[in-house]
């Protein structure tokens, strides 16, 4: 992990009482730090809504009492969804996050572009430490990307994942490895 | 509107002369004597070295707030080119546009009060008329209404002032880089730092952060008054005078840095000199961050003693991580052995300017 300024600090769930809704967005084992989060607090739950990335004829999670429960199957129709109940949303909603790192840097993009700031928002990070990249040449994003460098999926190019991240985009910056010496890549290594 | 770059038809003060490709940029002897020469001593470090942004000696590059040189034209249209390839160069968040009549404010009085040959404005309230005779603009247009003018008012302007331009907004007790127009940039992004705050858009900037830099300047910025603009100097080096050294196009440029040989240091290594100017405007409370790059060749630095024996002991002590981050260490020894000759270990005087 590195310790650059603009990259983004996730933390623990807190849903907050005097929250008036509470919206989460989770991506499978995301689930669990949620019903932790919320366990024992029945109050919020009833006034939570969950949009949850989990196979088709996934049970429901236990754990989420009277919370309004909608499972996708794919990050991008959840977060489809999510934006639609963001839309919605009522002022004093809390929107929580939990997933891998690519689900947070996209899913906290979602709602920061939707107005949501500061203590509006809690995340935490369960999952692989994967990044989301974005190329800088030809702007093309990538998920789950696990090593550096790596050839970027839409233009080709060698890419070293650059200690720079933005959360409007919701990704760190991919850039060229090898344009000082093409063909010749420093060592891979793991995020 | 008509927006001519026919050089033959410009005063010949504007040099013909590209950034690009055959790279036929230099500087006129006017030119390299009027060069802001970034050290005022023998050797670097980062300070927050900021100054009002007072008019210095007549003819210097900070004579007038806005600084246009021969360069002018010329620069416009490698803007104009850049902006063809990559509309995202220039980007504006929506709640910016009071901040981009600021900035077209500012730019244009400036430049209308301080070089009367070239651009003339002539306000009837809200009725505006602009002439730019060296790019052969005649405009009338209506302030406050973007309808009236072929871009956004920021792009508007800045596809007519040199210098890359960013407007930051300011809330939270923080600076937002929420506009801008960058197509001469250090290898930096406008797309990707757009939205973010100032720490988080210098967060790749090595060293500067332990030293409090950042939480400094931020302080003193989020003060700053209207009517008392500041600046600072910057610099780096770049291999051939290429404007727009972007992130984006670093898998173009970056090879650039190999062709360096003892032979052609003089001609293709260049010093690149950043004067940063910051305006707080009266409408929006936005701040502008200016940043005007200037070009000088080794060849060109070396013919003012005192710079050729100043930069090649500042380059030669730079620390290797601020070697690194600014992208030196391919070229950095050729560089110095080609200045060495320059440099007889004689005293130099404090301060910028040539003796």
């Amino acid at each position: 992990m590195s310790e650059i300024t603009s990259r983004p600090i996730w933390g623990k769930l807190d849903p907050a009482d005097q929250a008036s809704a509470h919206l989460v967005c989770a991506e499978g084992h995301g689930i669990e730090a949620v019903v932790a989060a919320f366990a024992g607090r029945d109050g919020l739950l009833s006034r939570a809504t969950v949009v949850h990335v989990a196979p088709v004829g996934a049970a429901r999670p236990a754990g989420l009492g009277g919370a309004a429960y909608h499972r996708h199957p794919s990050r991008a129709t959840a977060l489809t969804a999510f934006r639609a109940h963001l839309a919605r949303a009522k002022m004093g909603t809390q929107v929580h996050l939990a997933g891998s790192e690519a689900f947070l840097d996209e899913a906290s993009a979602v709602a920061v572009a939707c107005g949501i700031v500061g203590d509006g928002l809690t995340t935490e990070l369960s999952g692989p430490a994967t990044r989301r990249v974005q190329c800088v040449h030809c702007k093309g994003m990538m998920d789950e990307v696990a090593v550096t460098p790596f050839a970027c999926s839409h233009c080709g190019i060698n890419l070293t994942v650059r200690d720079h991240y933005s959360r409007r985009l919701g990704a760190f910056m991919g850039v060229c490895a090898d344009a000082e010496a093409p063909g010749v890549l420093p060592a891979a290594s793991r995020f | 509107m008509s927006l001519a770059f026919d050089l033959s038809r410009t005063p010949s003060f504007f040099r013909d002369e590209t950034f690009r490709g055959d790279f036929t940029f230099e500087n006129s002897p006017e030119s390299i004597r009027r060069f802001p020469f970034p050290f005022d001593r023998d050797q670097y470090m980062y300070a927050v070295n900021i100054e009002q942004h007072m008019p210095g000696p007549p003819k210097s590059a900070t004579a007038f707030p806005i600084d246009i040189d021969e360069h002018y034209v010329a620069e416009m249209a490698d803007r104009a080119k850049v902006l063809a390839e990559d509309p995202l160069r220039c980007q504006s968040l929506p709640h910016m546009i009071t901040a981009e009549w600021d900035l077209l404010e500012l730019l244009m009085t400036s430049m209308a009060r301080d070089y009367p040959q070239w651009f003339s404005l002539h306000r009837d309230g809200d009725r505006w008329h602009w002439v730019n005779r060296p790019l052969g603009i005649d405009q009338r247009f209506t302030f406050g209404d973007a309808a009236t003018l072929p871009y956004g008012p920021m792009e508007y302007v800045t596809r007519q002032c040199q210098g890359d331009f960013c407007l930051l907004d300011q809330r939270d007790d923080n600076l937002w880089l929420d506009a801008g127009i960058v197509t001469s940039q250090a290898d930096w992004s406008l797309d990707f730092d757009l939205g973010m705050n100032f720490i988080e858009w210098h967060g790749p900037v090595p060293r500067a952060h332990d030293m409090g830099i950042f939480e400094r300047a931020l302080k003193f910025l989020l003060n700053l008054q209207i009517g008392r603009p500041i600046r600072r100097l910057n610099w780096t080096m770049t291999i051939n005078p290429r404007l727009d050294t972007s992130p984006e196009n670093y898998h173009r440029w970056g090879i650039d840095r190999t062709t360096v040989t003892p032979e052609n240091v003089g001609d293709k290594v260049h010093l690149r000199v950043e004067l940063q100017a910051l305006w707080r405007l009266p409408r929006s409370n936005a701040i502008v961050f200016s940043i005007r790059c200037y070009l000088i060749k080794m060849r060109e630095l070396v013919t003012v003693p005192k710079w050729g024996r100043r930069f090649h002991r500042v380059l030669r002590d730079l620390p290797a991580d601020l070697a690194d981050y600014k992208g030196l260490t391919n070229y950095r020894a050729t560089t110095l052995e080609w200045l060495a000759p320059y440099d007889d270990g004689a005293p130099t005087s404090p301060g910028f300017f040539p003796d």
